[in-house]
C-alpha cells in the first residue's frame, strides 16, 4: 500500500523570527467545529468537560491549555482543539472534523501586538486583550480566528489554503516592527 | 464608519458585507398573492432619515445584524442580531 505522508499547512513556511517576536506552526491532534443545537449548550459543556477538561467558550473567550482547548469560533460555534470530541456529541450539536483544514500558527514576543496592530482592525494590546480572550476578525484580507494564549503569545488560525499568504503577512510585518528597534 | 456587533463590539466597517433593507426579515407566506411578493421583491422605500439594513459580520462573528441608521446624518442608531429580531416578531 502506497505510504502517503502528512504535510502540515504550513510545511517549509515556518518557523520564522524577526527582532523578538517568532512564528511557528502548532500542530493541534484534531480540530473539531461544534455548534450547539438549540438549548443544547449546557449538555455540550459536560460533554467537553468530559472529554478535554473544558467547558464550552463564552461569546469572544477561549478556554483550556496548550493540548486541549476551546476556541470561541463565531455566532454559536466553537473550535475543539485537542483530542476527539464524545462521538455522542452529534445528538447534541453539528460537528465537524477540521483537522487540516485550518493553519494554526503561533506568534510570540515582545512586539507580537505591536505586529498584529499592522493587520488587524482590532486593538489586541494587552491592556484589553489577555490570555483567554479571542476574536474572529480579519488579518490583512484574510478571516481569521486570534487568541490570546499568554502573555505577548498569540495562536492565529486562518483557512489552510491561506497559510502561505498569511505567513507572508505576518513576516512582513514582523520585519517591519523590527526595523523600528534597530 | 464603525458596527457594533452584538457578539463581537465595535468593529471596522471592512469587516462586514452590506446586503440590504432588513425587509428580508418579513417573507411572505407562499400563497400571500404575487401583489405582496412583488413587493417583498422588488418595491423599496429611500427614506431620507432612519432606515434599517441587514449586515452580515462576514470576517467575523458571521451573525446576520439589523442596523438602524440615518441616512441624513450617518448616525448608527441601534444594533441587533437577526435572529433575535425574528424571533421577537414570531
Ligand atoms: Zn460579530
Amino acid at each position: 500500500m502506497v505510504n502517503l505522508v502528512a504535510k502540515s499547512p504550513c510545511a517549509a513556511l515556518l518557523p520564522l523570527s524577526a527582532g523578538n517576536v517568532t512564528l511557528t506552526e502548532q500542530h493541534p491532534d484534531a480540530l473539531t467545529s461544534v455548534a450547539p443545537f438549540a438549548e443544547k449548550e449546557v449538555e455540550v459543556s459536560a460533554s467537553l468537560t468530559v472529554t478535554h477538561g473544558v467547558a464550552y467558550p463564552a461569546v469572544n473567550h477561549a478556554v483550556g491549555k496548550d493540548g486541549a482547548r476551546a476556541i470561541w469560533f463565531g455566532q454559536g460555534q466553537a473550535m475543539v482543539m485537542g483530542g476527539k470530541v464524545s462521538d455522542d456529541l452529534v445528538q447534541l450539536a453539528a460537528v465537524t472534523d477540521q483537522s487540516d483544514a485550518w493553519a494554526v500558527m503561533r506568534l510570540q514576543g515582545a512586539s507580537s501586538a505591536d505586529v498584529l496592530a499592522r493587520l488587524v482592525p482590532v486593538d489586541l494590546r494587552s491592556s484589553v486583550f489577555a490570555e483567554g480572550d479571542t476574536v474572529r476578525t480579519e488579518l490583512q484580507h484574510m478571516m481569521a480566528s486570534i487568541t490570546c494564549v499568554g502573555t505577548d503569545c498569540f495562536d492565529i488560525m486562518v483557512m489552510r489554503s491561506f497559510a502561505k499568504t498569511a505567513v507572508h503577512d505576518l513576516h512582513a510585518a514582523m520585519k517591519s516592527v523590527a526595523a523600528l528597534s534597530i | 464608519m464603525r458596527l457594533t456587533c452584538p457578539l463581537c463590539g465595535e468593529r471596522d466597517r471592512r469587516e462586514f458585507y452590506y446586503k440590504g433593507d432588513a425587509i428580508a426579515l418579513n417573507r411572505p407566506a407562499p400563497d400571500a398573492g404575487t401583489d405582496a411578493w412583488d413587493d417583498y421583491l422588488y418595491l423599496r422605500d429611500n427614506p431620507a432619515g432612519v432606515t434599517k439594513d441587514l449586515w452580515q459580520h462576514e470576517l467575523g462573528c458571521s451573525a446576520w445584524i439589523v442596523v438602524e441608521r440615518n441616512t441624513v446624518t450617518h448616525e448608527v442608531l441601534s444594533t441587533a442580531l437577526a435572529s433575535d429580531v425574528k424571533k421577537a416578531t414570531k
